[in-house]
Formats: structure tokens, sequence, C-alpha cells
């Protein structure tokens, strides 16, 4: 397992510093709110989905049914559903870890999972075990952080949290480069557009997942071949660093 | 502020809802029944997810009052060409977002 963290680790230092960072900004909105380091820390084991833990800081109020916030839960996090389609047969046979490996499937471990290769040597399921472990370390101490220490933190900060957008933006160039076919990129990035016009910057997610998988069952059949072609055509998918 | 009670008691709502969104496809299609068309979708989602995600974490930007974006333009074009360079994942991300920082904090503030 050691091996498989210390392979790990370099794949997750993007994860790190967003994490770590929006972590921080989490941790600091509970402590303001209230709510001290113990409820950042058991939202972060618990739930740990970050957009969602940013919004249930408007559940915390007299007057909001259970209902009205899992309904909100469901229509924030819905599109974990379309990730774990990626992951049902690589997850099989994983035994005791497959639980935590679904429970952990937030945006960025699943982007992680979707592009990164094990070394040589390393075990391949301990690998990317490692991985969703160490993301969860990261978002868990960043909450503790900010709840603790967070208005002392002097070093101007801003942007940083622009991590994420460049892992995204990074895996979007590696799979555009390895895939055979860019149709499912343009697909969804038009989707997102489309959503983000259509009905928002909160809402965009959902409309745009649905329009998605309409979109790709319709292009089915010219599809589906050029993605069944093995991966390592021509390119070889880059450094795994 | 409500009783710690009752927010112990949202905290296991969001959890369990959001446990559940994650395992659902899990619980659907237990071993060997899994359809064609979802083994499909498995592998076309990934990029069209990735290219929704780069829109979604943009979406806070305005693109009609100052500064028009170009922060987030100027540190994903350095992301990709970094990226298109090296191809090491983490000089690409450590790039863009020092570039994103250095526009935001000293050139379009």
């Amino acid at each position: 397992m050691k091996k498989a963290i210390k392979a790990a680790f370099p794949v997750t230092v993007p994860v790190l510093l967003g994490y770590l960072f929006v972590g921080i900004a989490f941790g600091l909105l509970y402590q303001n709110a209230g709510y001290h380091i113990l409820w950042a820390l058991l939202m972060s084991l618990t739930v740990y989905a970050g957009s969602m833990q940013f919004v249930a800081i408007n559940f915390f109020a007299p007057g909001i049914g259970l209902l009205e916030v899992a309904l909100m839960t469901l229509l924030v996090n819905i599109r974990h559903v379309f990730y774990g389609l990626s992951f049902l047969k690589r997850f099989q046979g994983m035994g005791q870890k497959k639980p935590y490996m679904i429970f952990s499937l937030t945006d960025e471990t699943y982007s992680l999972l979707c592009s990164a290769k094990p070394p040589e040597g390393v075990d391949p399921d301990r690998f990317i075990f490692a991985i969703a472990l160490l993301n969860q370390c990261y978002w868990v101490a960043g909450s503790a952080l900010g709840s603790v220490a967070g208005s002392f933190i002097s070093f101007n900060t801003t942007g940083i949290d622009f991590a994420m957008t460049a892992l995204f933006v990074v895996i979007l160039v590696e799979q555009w480069l390895s895939c055979p076919t860019h149709l499912p990129a343009m697909i969804g990035a038009a989707c997102a557009l489309l959503g983000l016009f259509a009905f928002g910057a909160d809402n965009l997610v959902l409309p745009a997942m649905i329009f998605m998988v309409v979109l790709l069952m319709a292009f089915r059949r010219p599809l589906e071949p050029k993605l069944s072609l093995p991966e390592e055509s021509g390119q070889n998918g880059g450094e795994p660093l | 502020m409500i009783s710690p009670a009752r927010a112990l008691l949202i905290i296991a709502v969001i959890s369990t809802v959001t446990i559940l969104t994650r395992a659902l496809p899990f619980l659907f299609f237990r071993k060997g029944n899994v359809p064609g068309a979802v083994l499909y979708l498995g592998k076309a989602l990934p990029p069209a997810v990735m290219a929704m995600l780069v829109v979604y974490s943009l979406r806070g930007v305005s693109l009609l009052a100052y500064p028009y974006g170009l922060p987030e333009l100027i540190a994903v074009a350095v992301t990709v060409a970094l990226h298109l360079y090296k191809r090491n994942n983490l000089v690409s991300i450590l790039g863009g977002t020092a570039v994103y920082m250095l526009c935001v904090q000293l050139f379009f503030c």
C-alpha cells in the first residue's frame, strides 16, 4: 500500500491544491456560521461532495424540511449517477475497497481515475484506491484547517482554486489527444454551454447531462466502433505524471 | 441556529442521498447484466463530462463586465499550451494556476 501511495501522490497534487484551498474556504464558511471544526469534519468525512457542502450551509436554518434537503441534494449530485457508469467493470473484483471507491467518486477523483495509469510494478487496484483515499485526506485536512486557522492565512491565495479548472482542462486535452474521435468532447462542451445559457450558472449540470446522454445515444451507431479501438493507438496517453 | 440533533439529521440525509447517487449504477447493474448501451455510455461520457466540468468550473465568469473573462481565457490557454509542449500534468496545472493567480492579483484587479 505504501508503494501505491507513493506512486499515487504525484498524480493527486493538483487535487491537493484545489481541495486544500476549497476545503479551507468550506471550513471558514461553517466556522463563521457557528459550526465549529467537528461539524466541518463530520461533513467532509460522511458527505464528501464539494459543491454540495457549500450549498448545505443554507439547510442549517429553521423551517427547511428534510424532503427539501433530500431533493436539493439529489439535484446537485445527480451527475454522480453518470460517473459510476464508467467504472462498473473497473471496480468489480476490488473486494473490500469497492464500497469506498464508490463512496469517494467525486468530480476530481473521477477525473483522475479516467486518466491515471499505474506505473510499472504497482498494483492497479491499490493505486486507484490510494488516489481516492489521498484526495479525501486533502479535503478533510482543508476543512479542518479552515475551521481552526482560516483567519491566520496571510499569503494571498486568491485564484488558487483555478487548479481545479486547470485539472479538468489538462485531462480534457489528454483525452482529446488520445481519443480517436472528438465528437463526445464537443457534445459535452456544447451541452454545457447550452445548459449555461438556457438555465443559468446554478442549474446547468442536470440539463447538460441529459442533453449529453440523449445526443451520445443518437450518435451511438457511428461512435461506438471508434470508441472500442484500443486507446493506445498512436500516442500512448502521455506521461502518467 | 437549529438544534444539534436536527443538524445531525440533516447531515445524515445529505450523506445518504449523496452516497445513493454514487452507488446507483452499481446497484442497478449487478454483475454481468450491463446493457450494451450503458457500457457504450461509460466509454463515451468521460470526454463529454470533462468538457462539461471545464464549463462548469468557469460558470461564474462574466464576459460582459471587466475583466471580461480575460484572466480565465489567458490561464486556460497557458494550461493547454504548456500541456501540448511538455505533456506533463503537474507542470501544466501549476503553470496555469500561477498565471491565473498573477492575473487576478496583479494585472486585472
